[in-house]
C-alpha cells in the first residue's frame, strides 16, 4: 500500500503524537544527567528535581522580600494585560471590520489606513508607547492592541466580504435597512469568525506582552524570565516557559469550546 | 397600463452586448419562465428586475415608473444556493422578514408580537411541508428542503414580484417535480407575478403561463460578444405544440454550442 494511503488508528495516532514529546524529555534528561554528573552545580540544564524545587519556591512559598507568591502574581499580572489587550483589540476589530466590510463608503476611507497600520512593526513603536503612555500598565496593553488589532480588523472585514452575495440580496428583498443588515445578518455570522481570529492572534499577543514586560515592568511572566536570566536560572526559566505554553493552550481550547457551544450552526458546517 | 413594461431594452458591459432590443410587457399575476443557453442574459435580466443592475439603454418600467435601483421587500428572490441564513433555524429564517418589517431598529420581535408572527410563520411552514423541521438548522436540511425554506421565506413577505434564479437546478429530478407542484400551489394562492430562470426547457414548458426564450439571432463566430441575445419566442403556455418545442430546443442548443466553442 502506498505511504500516502496508510492511516494510523486512534490509539496509534495518540502514541505517535506523544512520541516526540517523550523523545525530547528523554534527550533532555540524558543531557542534563551527564552535565550534572560532571558538575553538580551546573545551571544550564537543570534536572527535574531542581526545576520542581524552583517551582515550589516560586509558586508555593512566600517570597522572602515581598511576602508574595511570585509565580501566581506574575501569572495574574500577565493574564490581566493579555485579556485587556486582546479584549480591546477584538472590540475594535469587530467595529472597524464590520463597518469596513459592509459599508463601501467607510471602506473607501478606512481600508487603506488599516492596511498601512497593519504593516507597521509594533515593536518598532514600543519606545513611542513608553514615551507617550509611560512605563505603567497602559503602554503594555496598548502594545498588544497595536500589535493585534489591525490584522484582526482586516481579517474581520475579509470574512464579512466572504459572506455570499446572495444573502445580502436576499435580506434586502426581505426589507432590511443597512442597520438591520448589520445586526441581523452580518454581526451574528461574524462573531464565531471573530473568535477564530482571536485564537490566531493569541500567539502575537503573547509575543508583544512578553516583549513589553521584558523591557519595563515589575511583575509578570515575561518580566520574571528576563530578570532571572541574569543569574542563569534555567531552573526557573524552563518551568515558566512550560507554564506560559500551558496557559496559551488552555486559553485557545477555551475559545474553541466557547465557539462550539455558542454557535452550533457554525461548527457543524453551516457556513 | 401593464404591470411591467420593457421597451427597447439594451444591456452592454463595455464592448460586450448581453441583451439587445427587448420589447414586451407583463401583466400582474403572470408566471413567466425564462429559458435559453448560458450567457444569453437571462440572469442579467433577472438582476435588472431585482434592482442589482441597470439597463444601458431603453426602459424598464414597473406600473409606469422606473424600477427601484436597489432590492426591496416588494421583489422576493430565490437563488440556486445561499438563499437562507445559516445562523438562523428554519423558523427564525421565515420569521426574519416579518421582524425586519415590524421593528426597523432592533429587527427582532418579542413577546406577544412574536407569538402573533409565529402563527403566520408556522402556517407558512405547514404549507411548504417544513413544519416538522421548524427547529432545525439549514445545514441539517437536504437541498430540496433548503429551497422550500427559501421559498417560504420569500412568500411570507407577499412580494408583488417573485424572482427565481434556477431555483431547482441543483435538485434531483424527482424532487424537482415536488417543487414544481409547491411553487404552482403558492402562485395560485397568492397571485404573485413570477419570473423563473431555468436551464431546463421542459421545466419552462411545463410551468407557468408564459415562456420567454432568450437567444441570439445573430452570431459572429470571430467575435461572439458583438451581438446580444433577445427574446426569440414569447409563447403563452398551453398553445405550444411538439413542433415549437423541437425548434426552440434546436435553436437554443445551437447557440449554446457556438458560445462554448
Amino acid at each position: 500500500m502506498r505511504l500516502i494511503n496508510r492511516h494510523p488508528g486512534r490509539v496509534s495516532a495518540t502514541l505517535l503524537g506523544l512520541l516526540p514529546f517523550l523523545l525530547i524529555m528523554l534527550i533532555y534528561s540524558l543531557a542534563s544527567q551527564e552535565r550534572l554528573a560532571d558538575n553538580p552545580n551546573d545551571k544550564l540544564l537543570p534536572g527535574f528535581e531542581q526545576m520542581t524545587a524552583a517551582v515550589d519556591r516560586m509558586a508555593f512559598q512566600e517570597d522572602r522580600r515581598s511576602g508574595d507568591y511570585l509565580m501566581w502574581q506574575d501569572t495574574t499580572a500577565s493574564l490581566q494585560r493579555l485579556a485587556l489587550g486582546l479584549g480591546i483589540a477584538a472590540s475594535l476589530a469587530l467595529v472597524v471590520g464590520l463597518l469596513n466590510g459592509v459599508l463601501p463608503l467607510i471602506r473607501a476611507s478606512l481600508a487603506p489606513l488599516v492596511s498601512t497600520l497593519s504593516m507597521v512593526p509594533p515593536l518598532a513603536i514600543l519606545p513611542i508607547l513608553f514615551i507617550v503612555f509611560g512605563l505603567g500598565e497602559l503602554s503594555k496593553v496598548v502594545l498588544i492592541v497595536v500589535g493585534t488589532a489591525p490584522i484582526m480588523m482586516r481579517d474581520v472585514a475579509q470574512r464579512v466580504r466572504e459572506l455570499p452575495g446572495e444573502q445580502l440580496i436576499k435580506i434586502q428583498t426581505l426589507g432590511a435597512n443597512s442597520w438591520q443588515v448589520i445586526v441581523r445578518m452580518v454581526l451574528p455570522q461574524i462573531l464565531p469568525r471573530l473568535i477564530d481570529s482571536i485564537r490566531l492572534s493569541l500567539g502575537p499577543a503573547w509575543l508583544f506582552l512578553i516583549a513589553a514586560e521584558a523591557i519595563a515592568s515589575t511583575e509578570g511572566l515575561g518580566y520574571r524570565i528576563f530578570l532571572v536570566r541574569r543569574y542563569l536560572a534555567m531552573d526557573v526559566i524552563l518551568p515558566y516557559v512550560i507554564w506560559i505554553t500551558i496557559l496559551a493552550i488552555v486559553i485557545d481550547q477555551c475559545l474553541r469550546l466557547a465557539n462550539r457551544r455558542l454557535f452550533p450552526w457554525y461548527n457543524a458546517g453551516g457556513h | 397600463m401593464s404591470f411591467i413594461t420593457v421597451k427597447n431594452l439594451w444591456k452592454q458591459y463595455g464592448d460586450q452586448t448581453v441583451l439587445e432590443n427587448l420589447n414586451f410587457s407583463v401583466n400582474q399575476g403572470e408566471f413567466c419562465t425564462l429559458v435559453g443557453a448560458s450567457g444569453c442574459g437571462k440572469s442579467t435580466f433577472l438582476k435588472m428586475l431585482l434592482g442589482q443592475e441597470t439597463s444601458s439603454q431603453g426602459k424598464l418600467l414597473l406600473e409606469g415608473n422606473t424600477f427601484p435601483r436597489e432590492p426591496d421587500r416588494n421583489r422576493g428572490v430565490v437563488f440556486q444556493r445561499y438563499s437562507v441564513f445559516p445562523h438562523l433555524t428554519v423558523r427564525q429564517n421565515v420569521l426574519l422578514g416579518l421582524e425586519l418589517e415590524q421593528r426597523p431598529f432592533l429587527g427582532k420581535l418579542f413577546g406577544s408580537a412574536r407569538r402573533e408572527a409565529l402563527k403566520t410563520v408556522d402556517a407558512m411552514l405547514e404549507s411548504v411541508g417544513l413544519a416538522h423541521a421548524a427547529k432545525k438548522w439549514p445545514h441539517e436540511l437536504s437541498g430540496g428542503m433548503q429551497q422550500r425554506l427559501a421559498i417560504a421565506q420569500s412568500f411570507i413577505m407577499k412580494p408583488r414580484i417573485l424572482l427565481l434564479d434556477e431555483p431547482f437546478g441543483a435538485l434531483d429530478p424527482g424532487i424537482r417535480g415536488d417543487m414544481h407542484e409547491l411553487i404552482l400551489k403558492l402562485w395560485g394562492d397568492t397571485g404573485t407575478t413570477i419570473f423563473m430562470v431555468t436551464h431546463d426547457l421542459h421545466e419552462g414548458f411545463h410551468l407557468g403561463t408564459r415562456l420567454l426564450v432568450f437567444d441570439k439571432v445573430r452570431n459572429d463566430p470571430q467575435q461572439p460578444e458583438a451581438y446580444g441575445a433577445t427574446i426569440t419566442y414569447d409563447l403563452p403556455i398551453g398553445q405550444n405544440d411538439r413542433q415549437t418545442y423541437k425548434s426552440i430546443e434546436l435553436s437554443v442548443s445551437e447557440t449554446a454550442r457556438s458560445l462554448s466553442a
